[in-house]
C-alpha cells in the first residue's frame, strides 16, 4: 500500500507537450478580445477596453491550465504551473509602467531630438527652434562636480566605518549619514543657497552651489553603497594581507578597495542617476537661464531638469514647441542615465575579480 | 633563517574571556611542531599570537611573554607588521587575491607593500617560490591567470607559495589541509617537511596521523569545559606523545577515546 502510494506520487504522471501553454495563452487573449469585441457591437460602443480583456484571458488560461496540467501531469506540476502563472504576471504588472514611461518620453521626445537640439541655447528664441546645448552643459558640468565632491568623501567616510571606525563616533557618523540619505532635496538646494549667501550675499545664484547642493544628496547614497561593498569583502582577504606583514591602510587600498572597485563603481553610477534628474535644489541655487554659461563659479546655469520644467512651466506663444522641447529635453536625460548605467555594467565587468 | 620561540606563561584572550591560558614552551627552529587537541582548546588562538595576528580582532589580548630569538615579540616598540613579515602565516581556507594573477598573487607580500624590483628579478623569485611550494609545474604556463582558478589544492600552496615568497623565518599553518583532498594533502605535508629544511613550521592539525607522520614535536592542547581556557597538557617529541604519553588526557585523545 504504502510503496504503492509513493510510486504514484514519484511516478506515472505525463508531461503536457511544450506548445500547450503557449498557445493557451495566445488562444485565451484571443478568446476574450472577440467575447469582449461582441459584447461591445450589442452595446454600440466601437472602443474595446483591453483591461478586460487581458484579466479574463488570464483567469482563464491559469484555471484552465491548472485543471489540466493536475489531470495529465500530477499536483506538483500543476501547482509550479500555477505560481509560474502568478510570478510572471507580477512581473509583467511591474513592467507595464516602466515600459509605458520609456514609450511616452520616446514619441514625444522624437520631435526635437534634432541637431538644433543639441547645438542651440535658448537665447533669444521665443517660439519653434532653440535648443538645450545650455542645459545639456549645465548638468554635465553640475554633476561632473558634485560627483568630484562626493565620490571621495563618500569612499573615504565609508572606510572610515567599516575599517576603522570603532565607538562613538562611528556611531555618530553613521547616524548622520542615516540622516542625511532622508534629507528632502529641496531642503539640500536650501542649505547650498544658505551657504553661499554668507560668502556671497542675498540672490546668489551659481552652478557651483547646484554641485554642492547635489553633494548632499550624493554622499550619503554613495556612503551606504561603498559600505556595502566594502562589508563583502571577505574578512580573509585583510587577514592574508596582514599576514604578509602588509600594513593596514595598503590593505585597504591595494587589496580591499580593488576588490570591491567594481561594486563602488556601480553605487556610484546609481548615486549620480539618482541626482542627475534633481530639479527642486537646482532651481534654487542654480537657477535658470536661456543663455550659456559654461563656469559653474559665476551666474545662472541652465540644467536638464530645470529646462524641462521651464519650458513645460511658462510655454510660450507656439506652446507646442515648449512642450516638444520640455519632451526633448527628458528623452535627454534618460539617455544619459543609461548611457551611465552601461558605462557602470562595463566598469564592474572589467574590474570585478575574475576566476 | 629559521628562530627559536620561546612562549612565557602566555595568557591570551578575548576581550575579558581567557582563551588560553599560561603556556609555557619553546617551539624549535628547522623543525615541525604540531599543535593537536579537541575542538575550540584554542589551538588557532595560541598560533595567531605567534605572529600578532590575535590582535587584528577587537578586544583581544596577550599577556606574558613572547620570544623569537631572545627578543620580545610583545615589546613596547616593536611593530606588529615587522613580525608578520618575518612570520608567515597559511590559512585554514585557502584565500589567495581574487583580483590578482597567480604570480601577483606570489609577489603579492611585496607588491602590496610597494617594494620596486625589476622584472627579472620578480621572475625569479616567482618561479623559485612557486617551485618552493611544488607548484611550479602545474601553473608554469599560466602565470598571468588569476589565481582563484586553481584548485583548492593548488591554491593552498599558492598560498604557501605567497608565504614563503617574501622569505619569513617562521611559517605557521592553521589547519591547512582540512578543505583538501589526500592528494593535495600529501602534496603539503611533503612540502611541510621540505619546509622545515629552511623555517620553524608550526602546524595546527586534527588529523593525528598527520602530526604523527611530519612533525618533530607535538603540543596537546586541552580544555575543561566549555567557557574554561584551554591549556597546553602536554608537549614533547612526536613519537613519545604518541607511543608513550606522560598524561593519562594525552593518551585518551591520541588514541581516539574523546575528542
Ligand atoms: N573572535 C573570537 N571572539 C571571541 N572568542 C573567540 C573568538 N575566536 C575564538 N574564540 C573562542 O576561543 C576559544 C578557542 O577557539 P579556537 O578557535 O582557538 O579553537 P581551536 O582549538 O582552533 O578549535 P578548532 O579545532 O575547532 O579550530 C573558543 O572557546 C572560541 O569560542
Ligand atoms: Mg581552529
Amino acid at each position: 500500500m504504502a510503496t504503492s502510494q509513493l510510486q504514484s506520487t514519484f511516478q506515472g504522471t505525463r508531461d503536457l507537450p511544450r506548445w500547450v501553454s503557449p498557445l493557451m495563452l495566445v488562444g485565451f487573449f484571443l478568446t476574450s478580445f472577440f467575447l469582449q469585441s461582441a459584447l461591445a457591437s450589442g452595446a454600440d460602443s466601437v472602443e474595446i477596453n483591453l483591461v478586460p480583456v487581458a484579466v479574463f484571458g488570464l483567469l482563464g488560461y491559469a484555471v484552465t491550465l491548472y485543471v489540466l496540467s493536475r489531470i495529465v501531469e500530477g499536483v506538483r506540476k500543476a501547482t509550479d504551473r500555477l505560481v509560474t502563472t502568478l510570478v510572471s504576471t507580477a512581473f509583467a504588472l511591474a513592467l507595464i509602467p516602466l515600459i509605458s514611461l520609456a514609450y511616452t518620453v520616446v514619441t514625444n521626445g522624437v520631435a526635437r531630438f534634432d541637431m538644433e537640439f543639441f547645438t542651440f541655447s535658448m537665447r533669444n528664441v521665443v517660439g519653434e527652434g532653440g535648443g538645450a546645448l545650455h542645459a545639456i552643459v549645465g548638468t554635465l558640468e553640475i554633476t561632473g562636480i558634485a560627483t568630484l565632491i562626493s565620490v571621495p568623501v563618500g569612499i573615504l567616510a565609508a572606510i572610515y566605518l567599516i575599517e576603522y571606525g570603532r565607538g562613538t563616533i562611528a556611531r555618530l557618523v553613521t547616524f548622520f549619514v542615516d540622516v542625511m540619505t532622508g534629507v528632502p532635496s529641496i531642503v539640500a538646494g536650501l542649505f547650498a543657497y544658505a551657504l553661499f549667501v554668507i560668502f556671497f550675499g542675498p540672490g546668489v545664484r551659481m552652478g557651483l552651489g547646484g554641485a554642492i547642493a547635489l553633494s548632499v544628496l550624493m554622499i550619503p547614497v554613495v556612503i551606504r553603497a561603498t559600505e556595502e561593498m566594502l562589508k563583502i569583502v571577505p574578512n580573509e582577504l585583510r587577514e592574508a594581507a596582514y599576514a604578509l606583514g602588509v600594513p593596514k591602510w595598503l590593505t585597504v587600498l591595494k587589496v580591499v578597495l580593488p576588490t570591491a572597485l567594481a561594486g563602488i563603481a556601480t553605487g556610484v553610477m546609481i548615486a549620480i542617476a539618482r541626482v542627475i534628474g534633481e530639479t527642486a535644489p537646482l532651481l534654487l541655487i542654480a537657477g535658470f537661464t536661456a543663455s550659456m554659461n559654461y563656469n559653474p563659479f559665476d551666474e545662472r546655469m541652465m540644467t536638464l531638469p530645470v529646462f524641462v520644467y521651464t519650458s513645460y512651466a511658462n510655454q510660450g506663444v507656439d506652446m507646442q514647441a515648449y512642450v516638444d522641447r520640455a519632451w526633448a529635453g527628458a528623452l535627454t536625460l534618460m539617455i544619459i542615465v543609461m548611457v551611465l548605467n552601461l558605462v557602470a555594467r562595463l566598469i564592474s565587468k572589467y574590474f570585478s575579480p575574475k576566476g | 633563517m629559521s628562530k627559536r620561540i620561546e612562549l612565557k606563561s602566555l595568557d591570551v584572550y578575548y576581550s575579558s574571556f581567557l582563551a588560553v591560558q599560561d603556556v609555557n614552551m619553546v617551539i624549535e627552529p628547522k623543525a615541525i611542531t604540531a599543535f593537536i587537541g579537541p575542538s575550540g582548546c584554542g589551538k588557532s588562538t595560541l598560533i595567531r599570537t605567534l605572529n600578532r595576528m590575535h590582535e587584528v580582532i577587537p578586544g583581544a589580548r596577550v599577556e606574558g611573554q613572547l620570544l623569537m630569538d631572545g627578543e620580545d615579540v610583545y615589546g613596547p616598540d616593536v611593530d606588529p607588521v615587522r613580525v608578520r613579515r618575518q612570520v608567515g602565516m597559511v590559512f585554514q581556507r585557502p584565500n589567495p587575491f581574487p583580483t590578482m594573477s597567480i604570480k601577483d598573487n606570489v609577489l603579492s607580500g611585496y607588491k602590496l607593500n610597494n617594494s620596486k624590483m625589476s622584472k627579472t628579478e620578480a621572475e625569479e623569485l616567482t618561479e623559485k617560490a612557486l617551485v618552493g611550494a611544488n607548484l611550479w609545474n602545474e601553473v608554469k604556463d599560466r602565470l598571468d591567470k588569476p589565481g582563484s582558478g586553481l584548485s583548492g589544492g593548488q591554491q593552498q600552496r599558492l598560498c604557501i607559495a605567497r608565504a614563503i615568497a617574501v622569505e619569513p623565518d617562521v611559517i605557521l599553518m592553521d589547519e591547512p589541509t582540512s578543505a583538501l583532498d589526500p592528494i593535495s594533502t600529501a602534496a603539503i605535508e611533503d612540502l611541510a617537511v621540505e619546509l622545515k629544511e629552511k623555517f620553524t613550521v608550526v602546524i595546527v592539525t586534527h588529523n593525528m596521523q598527520q602530526a604523527s607522520r611530519i612533525s618533530d614535536m607535538t603540543a596537546f592542547f586541552n580544555i575543561a569545559g566549555t567557557g574554561m581556557p584551554g591549556k597546553l597538557i602536554e608537549y614533547d617529541k612526536t613519537e613519545k606523545i604518541f607511543s608513550n604519553p606522560g598524561q593519562q588526557q594525552t593518551e585518551d585523545y591520541v588514541s581516539g577515546r574523546f575528542g
